[in-house]
């Protein structure tokens, strides 16, 4: 089709906005599925997606409007994936705004908003669900406006659900989002903004064409990362995938290339011919590395073979996802994982569960630190506290901008807690009367382990939060060990700023003590920054443990519970010459645990 | 033919009450079941007199309370006996009587194990003993007096309301009375009792007061002379016994602990043979009806593997204050543990072989846990 009926989209929101719901309505309009085919948000095709009320996986959906071919482009709802985010959004001329009208402007909202302006983007403001008793349309469209600086005016107000109002914004996506102006006759550029893995026919990159033509059975090659291979089929999606003759410039689709690693085909990467390749990839690419670390262990030690295959399953479909053995004194053989951020982890840790049926003990989450050891000319990164060298000279961690909206009367708490999380406020302004937006920059370590809950909490539920990456700082940090019987247990080591070290460190230690069984000798147990202890607790010994009566009579059922004891004691993992339980190490990492309070 | 067992146990179920904290098997009243019962536990001896050895170690008649059974049948039971070097009787301290000490000592009778529990008179009543301390010192004095040289006083301790100097008090009245050894256990209250239900909350109590009442039972007995030769079994050493040097040791029940074979009759009696054990059912009626037949009463049987037998050797020798030779446990145990628990300060090791050190043995079942696991 030629460039000028054709609109590329995207949809922004905040969580639960009305996203998905508005995206079900278009196709439902433009007849792509029928109503009785219709299942309630199409594009989330995962339960777990469905669960959460976001999109992991971008797709992309055409669909017919007047004469137009327009292109829907998911992108997935969170900050832990920006970065798709923002390459869905490049393969954009457009996107839909959505706000919901009883909530108004949210962090992921401005957010969103913040990244479809970086990308030129025409955005088409809407205020979602005015059929809502508590709806202030209004106000959300001031807010809006206000945010992209568009006359309030031209805000769409819609119901999503009843579909009021979808069929103008459908107009509006034809009257106001340019058409694309890539060139026809140049060498064939496409932008990958999504993949995923087929079992039968490998690895599928969705694409937007920018110049040029691709057509099935043509070599083509990904300018990045060097990947050859040839065109299997080519198509767009309608919402299932339909072959094509062509994907020509401006069109989006999907090209089957039989590749078998998610790997070898980078999102942000530019395909292009191999016999007559551009000279230039499209802008942007970039590689993305996973910023949040955790230890991954079954709890049952049989189960780790099935953990291996599980994760090479995800990583298939999760080129973003990242692993390698890692093996525990305390809780054995497990793997240490890489994730883009905590709804990330959160996300690969319930599909082990769910989907693979897995009992997982994961460690405390835990940053990537850049560090320089003592006397060392290099700067390594290190993703186990326990990898963390002793003696350090310098120590960088990743920083953020946290972005928190919430009504006024929160401020000052907020304030506080930002603070207290080693937060260096940096603005605050009025989204409206009672709602404020303020920017804080903070080390990503603070909230991977609760901030999010004690936000949540703090604010009555009332707060929205995102955030940004902003680089690596300096910090004062250093690794605190926990010691069992003079050992260091390596699944409870922490990197920590100096300053809280100490507290956290007594937390552990007493909660250990609490949890360790007492032993036929004392056990020290103990926090220490290298060699000096900063808090110390002993398990008393026990100072009687056998049976006073033990004659002709009793001797089976002695000797019985003496076996179930042996078997008793396979389920306890050795340190430092102490039978710990494997519960003991759980309620200290529950400590940890962000996530369930 | 005659067979490999030396000692020989006979349960004799009858008490005059239960008391409320007991376990065992018994039979209250019926003094009319004793005579039948008597000849049912002489047939079952009779049948199973091919495992006992010609000549025999100890026999022990245990109980209930054999001492309150009806005399004609406690002395036709006595008369019936193989000889014995120790011939044990258990007995409870307002039973005995003049007469009965006699009746015991010409039945054969040489070693009595008195029931005492403690000397302090509202303990007995938590215990539902009907005793008062004044009938022990009666009882002892009635079986000094009979000739009897070889007594011993059993004691319990965590007994709901039992204070430190109540135990100290116990430990003291026991050793005025000069007996030649000391059983002394903790109160077991089995879960589901009605003792266990009146007093779970003193007995929590208690339970962690043990630990330390464990230590001053060993810490005063063996500070008066006794030698803890085994967890809860202590006995006047040679030094202290006159001019003779007897080996006070309870050497029925040592027998046990050395995993020697015993023949067990009676109901709820078990016997270790050649590798096999078996329980006889509890019930008196199917007991005395298998027998008046003829037959073996109904039993649970148990094969012994030479794990499991491996495993009781060191689950009982290490109870003992005589060490285990050193290859017959290094073939059993992990030796690597058996090194740390040295360092640790917790086994001993000497030219005889291993033992548990005082604080081994205090926490002999973790020790022997570890050592097996």
């Amino acid at each position: 089709m030629d460039q000028q009926h054709i609109r590329n989209f995207s949809i922004i929101a905040h969580i639960d906005h009305g996203k998905s719901t508005l995206a079900d309505r278009i196709l439902e309009l433009t007849h792509a599925v029928s109503k009785r085919e219709m299942r309630a948000q199409i594009l989330d095709s995962m339960d777990l997606e469905r669960e959460r009320g976001i999109t992991i996986k971008a797709q992309a959906v055409r669909v017919t409007w007047k004469g137009h071919q327009l292109n829907l482009i998911d992108t997935p709802g969170h900050v832990d994936f920006t970065y798709e985010v923002s390459r869905s959004l490049q393969a954009c001329e457009g996107a839909l705004l959505v706000v919901d009208a009883a909530q108004g402007i949210e962090a992921q909202t401005l957010a969103n908003a913040y990244l479809a302006i970086e990308n030129d983007l025409e955005i088409v403001p809407l205020v979602n669900k005015i059929d809502l008793p508590s709806a202030d349309p209004d106000g959300a469209s001031q807010q809006v406006a206000e945010l992209i600086g568009e006359d309030p005016a031209r805000v769409l107000r819609i119901s999503a659900k009843t579909g009021l109002g979808v069929e103008d914004v459908l107009d509006a996506i034809i009257e106001r989002i340019p058409p694309p102006v890539g060139d026809p006759d140049a060498p064939a550029r496409a932008l990958i903004f999504d993949s995923s893995y087929d079992q039968y026919r490998g690895v599928v990159a969705f694409v937007r064409v920018i110049d040029g033509a691709f057509k099935p059975r043509d070599q083509l090659r990904a300018m990045a990362l060097g990947t050859r291979f040839e065109a299997q089929e080519i198509g767009a999606m309608n919402p299932v995938m339909r072959p094509l003759e062509a994907l020509v410039a401006g069109e989006v689709g999907y090209v089957i290339t039989g590749l078998k690693d998610v790997s070898e085909l980078r999102v942000g990467d530019t395909l292009t011919s191999d016999s007559k390749p551009a000279n230039e990839p499209l802008p942007g690419y970039k590689e993305v590395k996973p910023m949040v670390f955790a230890g991954l262990f079954p709890t049952d030690a049989d189960q780790y073979p099935e953990l291996r295959d599980a994760l090479e399953k995800l990583k298939l479909n999760d080129a973003a996802l990242f692993y390698e053995p890692e093996t525990s004194q305390a809780l054995g053989f497990g793997f240490r994982s890489g994730f883009l951020g905590l709804l990330h982890m959160e996300i690969v840790r319930e599909r082990l569960e769910r989907e693979f049926d897995l009992d997982l003990i994961v460690t405390a989450p835990t940053v990537a630190y850049r560090v320089r050891a003592q006397n060392s000319p290099t700067w390594k990164e290190v993703h186990t506290p326990s990898d963390m060298p002793d003696a350090i000279d310098e120590v960088e961690e990743p920083y953020i901008k946290a972005s928190v909206i919430v009504p006024k009367e929160f401020v000052g708490t907020v304030m506080e807690l930002c603070s207290d999380r080693r937060g260096r406020f940096d603005n605050m302004e009025y989204l409206a009367e009672d709602r404020a937006h303020l920017t804080f920059e903070m080390p990503l370590a603070e909230i991977v382990l609760d901030f999010y809950d004690a936000l949540k909490s703090r604010t009555r539920g009332y707060a929205s939060f995102d955030y940004d990456y902003v680089g690596f700082r300096p910090g004062t940090l250093v690794r605190v060990d926990i010691l069992v019987g003079g050992d260091p247990v390596d699944a409870l080591s922490l990197v920590i700023h100096r300053e809280f070290a100490y507290d956290r460190g007594r937390m552990l230690v007493e909660k250990l003590r609490e949890e360790i069984p007492r032993q036929m000798f004392d056990v020290p147990i103990q926090a220490a920054i290298g060699t000096r202890v900063i808090a110390r607790e002993t398990v008393k010994a026990r100072r009687k443990d056998v049976t006073a009566k033990c004659y002709g009579g009793d001797i089976s059922r002695k000797r019985k519970l003496l076996e179930k004891q042996k078997e008793g004691k396979k389920r306890m993992k050795r340190v430092g010459g102490v039978e710990v339980p494997q519960e003991a190490f759980l309620a200290v990492l529950n400590l940890n645990d962000y996530g369930k309070k | 033919m005659s067979g490999t067992a030396r000692h020989l146990y006979l349960h004799v179920p009858f008490c005059a009450h239960r008391c409320g904290y007991c376990d065992f098997v018994t039979a209250v009243g019926r003094r009319d079941d004793h005579g039948p019962f008597v000849e049912a536990l002489l047939t079952e001896l009779e049948l199973e007199r091919g495992t006992l050895a010609p000549d025999l170690d100890t026999i022990f008649l245990g109980g209930g309370t054999p001492t309150f059974t009806e005399p004609a049948a406690l002395k036709r039971l006595l008369a019936a006996l193989p000889p014995a070097r120790e011939v044990t009787v258990e007995a409870n301290p307002e039973t005995v009587t003049p007469e009965l000490a006699a009746l015991l000592r010409e039945g054969g009778i040489n070693r009595v194990s008195l029931g005492a529990q403690t000397f302090q008179p509202r303990l007995l009543e938590v215990l539902d003993r009907t005793a008062t301390p004044d009938d022990v010192r009666h009882a002892v004095r009635v079986l000094r007096d009979a000739g009897f040289d070889n007594i011993s006083l059993d004691l319990i301790y965590g007994i709901p309301g039992q204070s430190r100097d109540d135990l100290l008090d116990d430990l003291a009245q026991a050793l005025m009375l000069v007996p030649e050894h000391l059983s002394a256990y903790e109160l077991e209250a089995k879960p589901g009792t009605r003792f266990t239900h009146a007093h779970g909350k003193e007995l929590e109590r208690q339970h962690e007061l043990m630990e330390t009442y464990f230590e001053i039972v060993v810490s005063t007995l063996t500070g008066a002379g006794f030698r803890w030769y085994e967890t809860a079994n202590f006995c006047r050493s040679p030094e202290q016994d006159g001019a003779r040097t007897r080996d006070l040791r309870a050497h029925h029940n040592l027998g046990y602990w050395q995993v020697r074979d015993y023949l067990g009759v009676g109901i709820g009696a078990v016997s270790t043979i050649d590798g096999r054990r078996w329980r006889n059912a509890p019930s008196l009626a199917g007991y005395v009806r298998a027998l008046a037949g003829g037959e073996r009463p109904p039993r649970e049987v148990e094969e012994l593997s030479n794990e499991m037998r491996d495993t009781e050797r060191v689950m009982l020798g290490l109870r003992l204050d005589e060490p285990i030779p050193t290859d017959e446990i290094e073939r059993i145990v992990d030796v690597a543990e058996l090194h740390r628990l040295e360092e640790r300060g917790l086994v001993a090791r000497d030219a005889a072989g291993i033992s548990l050190t005082a604080r081994g043995r205090s926490i002999g079942d973790a020790v022997t846990a570890s050592l097996l696991a």
